[in-house]
């Protein structure tokens, strides 16, 4: 664990809570109670300055929602979420904390203003934090950042629609780049793209890592490319992160029972013609999450406990595990 | 006789600015009870291939040359109304997105009787029955009550389940499944392969498995097919594809996948690429791209030739 007053992001103990109720007057006509979402459950973790943690979960499990309020486009329902120290909602109104901080999105073709040459794309950040103020200044910043993601000046007079994903996503990169931040929040940014793409953009992601030390939260449902980009793990299980720590360690040797259940599930290459026993069910209702461990119904190690008391994270090895089987040794 | 057999297949796409070809000779054949995998990324012309065999191909598309037989019956000349009778029958469907297949506004039980109906003489107690028995074999639970619920009523995995069924209500010879579980959770994932998996072998059906996921074609697909801009770069048995590839396309498409089981520093990258259909290079279509590329590559295109236990489009296997 990274020394706390060193972190770029502590995530403390935060909650966000959706209202996903009907309108009030139905709702007094049906009877019908306030509906309420926990999207993401009492988490908390640290990320440790030029560093990639990485959050992996199915679909639905709250890891987009754990990406918008690490930027602070959510506000937490509750808990705290502080970068270098300082509260997000305050580093958020202050612009020389909000410039170094930036978020990649996962489809290119919807986050790029498709009406603007790619060259205002990049620049407009530059303006907007007053980074340059002679045009051929912001010009020359432009070409710079356009360069360091393999694309050229030239490519500054296009519109996005004249792109590939992969180039578009280089655009991406760019321009949350051009606020020269120091924390990036990267959600699904090669889910969109083909695999040769893909391995381009991660390669560039890296490269740009080491030379300018930046921070990632790197945010997949892909194992193996979040094998691939992490240093610490978390996984995300309807809400809560059920297991965390060194990436190395939890894949070398997952502990919960969901973490290994994702890791047995992923085909992979190496496993040619395999033959498996898949687990049963779906993910539960989110709304309506199961009593106890969110994970009991389809989980192999599930007894009176799992049922009833909701885990808190222990340490098991090097890592965090949210399990109550991990804690009494039954997952041997 | 193999029971699906492409030959020569191309298809063209007439804009204003010309013919596009978005196929282009494209072979290969799948037995009965094999899956076959075709891979390549988006715009390779997998979907294109698997529509061009079931005849659903978007206008202004049309098959410009070649034939398609299926159990050595010509399927790509017929018209519209014999068509319609094969597909469904003797060819099922399995689409990405199960919401789009389902009608919502018929329960699950209807959408499964009028499929067997249309294709065999069944009352309407036997097709109820059997419908209950498909839903069972494909792992919905308590189907004998959850026959009568609408598509929403079901989660994602489980639609896709009864897009299966569906499928495979009236026992077709050969399955075209484009990219079945890509919008799938991966635990569902893993319910729905092993699920093809076994039906094929217990009703010898064929599959041909089209996806961009190369890890599920390697656990599910004994064959493999990879496309690049419109024609087929390397075929064969999928150990030697992945272990062994010999088309300089297919390694480096391997080589980009990054691995669960261990970690590299950087992924190798192939730089570029896939070229558009209207400005196809000359010569081999991956040249501008390859490492390996010689001058041969640049004015000639190769067919697939013998390369070891698989066959590649390249010339480096000129010699055989």
């Amino acid at each position: 664990m990274p020394m706390a007053d060193t972190a770029t992001l502590q995530v403390v103990g935060v909650s966000h809570m959706f209202d996903v109720s009907r309108p009030f007057l139905q709702r007094v006509f049906t009877r019908e109670p306030r509906r309420i979402l926990r999207a993401v459950d009492d988490v908390s973790f640290v990320i440790a300055p030029a560093t990639t943690f990485a959050l992996v979960g199915e679909s639905g499990c709250g890891k987009s929602t754990l990406a918008r309020l690490a930027v602070g486009l959510y506000e937490p329902s509750d808990g705290e979420i502080l970068f270098e120290n300082t509260a997000l909602s305050s580093a958020r109104a202050q612009p020389a904390l909000r410039r170094r901080m930036n978020m990649i999105f996962q489809d290119p073709y919807a986050s790029l203003n498709p009406r603007w040459r790619v060259r205002d794309i990049v620049a407009e950040p530059i303006r907007a934090f007053r980074l340059a103020n002679r045009p051929n200044e912001v010009e020359g910043r432009v070409g710079t950042l356009l360069a360091q993601v393999g694309l050229t000046v030239r490519d500054g007079e296009k519109y996005p629609h004249e792109f590939s994903g992969g180039q578009r996503q280089r655009i991406s990169i760019a321009r949350a780049l051009a606020s020269e931040p120091d924390f990036l929040v990267c959600d699904e940014p090669t889910s969109a793209l083909d695999v040769s793409v893909q391995a381009q953009v991660l390669n560039l992601m890296r490269d740009l890592q080491q030379r300018f030390g930046l921070t990632y939260l790197f945010i997949s449902h892909n194992l193996a490319v979040v094998r691939h980009m992490a240093d610490t793990l978390g996984v995300m299980y309807l809400g809560r992160i059920v297991e965390q720590g060194p990436a190395e360690a939890i894949f070398q040797r997952p502990r919960h029972p969901y973490t290994r259940l994702l890791l047995d599930a992923i085909p992979d290459l190496e496993q040619i013609g395999r033959a498996r026993t898949p687990v049963g069910g779906d993910l539960p209702n989110p709304i309506a999450p199961p009593p106890g461990c969110a994970f009991h119904p389809r989980c192999p190690l599930a007894n009176d406990r799992c049922r009833l008391e909701k885990p808190g994270q222990r340490m098991a090895g090097t890592a965090q595990v949210a399990c109550h089987a991990v804690e009494e040794g039954r997952d041997r | 006789m193999p029971l699906l057999d492409v030959r020569d297949v191309t298809v063209e796409f007439p804009t204003r600015r010309g013919v596009l070809r978005a196929l282009d000779k494209v072979s290969f054949s799948i037995e009965s009870g094999e899956i076959l995998g075709v891979v390549g990324e988006s715009g390779a012309g997998k979907s294109l291939t698997g529509a061009a065999i079931i005849g659903l191909l978007e206008r202004p598309g049309r098959i410009a040359g070649g034939e398609i037989r299926l159990n050595g019956e010509r399927i790509d000349t017929l018209a519209a109304e014999p068509l319609r009778r094969i597909r469904g029958r003797r060819i099922g469907m399995i689409f990405q997105d199960p919401l789009t297949t389902l009608n919502p506004l018929y329960t699950i039980g209807r959408q499964l009787t009028e499929t067997m109906q249309t294709h065999d003489r069944l009352s309407d107690a036997d097709a109820r029955r059997k419908a209950i028995g498909w839903l069972d074999r494909v792992g919905i639970p308590a189907a004998a009550q959850r026959i009568d619920a609408y598509p929403h009523e079901f989660s994602g995995g489980q639609r896709q389940r009864v897009v299966i069924a569906l499928a495979l209500c009236a026992e077709p010879a050969l399955i075209v499944a484009d990219e079945p579980t890509t919008a799938l959770d991966v635990s569902v994932q893993a319910q729905i392969i092993t699920l093809l998996k076994d039906l094929t072998r217990d009703q010898g059906t064929a599959v041909m498995l089209i996806t961009h996921d190369m890890g599920v074609i390697a656990e599910t697909a004994g064959r493999v097919a990879v496309m690049y801009a419109g024609r087929i770069a390397e075929i064969g048995p999928v150990a030697d594809v992945i272990r062994h590839p010999a088309h300089p396309y297919t390694a480096g498409l391997m080589a980009s996948i990054p691995s669960l089981e261990h970690r590299v520093p950087r992924l190798r990258q192939i730089d570029g690429a896939m070229p558009r259909l209207d400005a196809l290079p000359t010569g081999c279509r991956f040249h501008p791209r390859c490492p390996k590329v010689f001058a041969r590559c640049r004015d000639e295109q190769p067919d697939l030739l013998t390369a070891g236990a698989t066959r590649a489009a390249c010339w480096l296997h000129a010699d055989g």
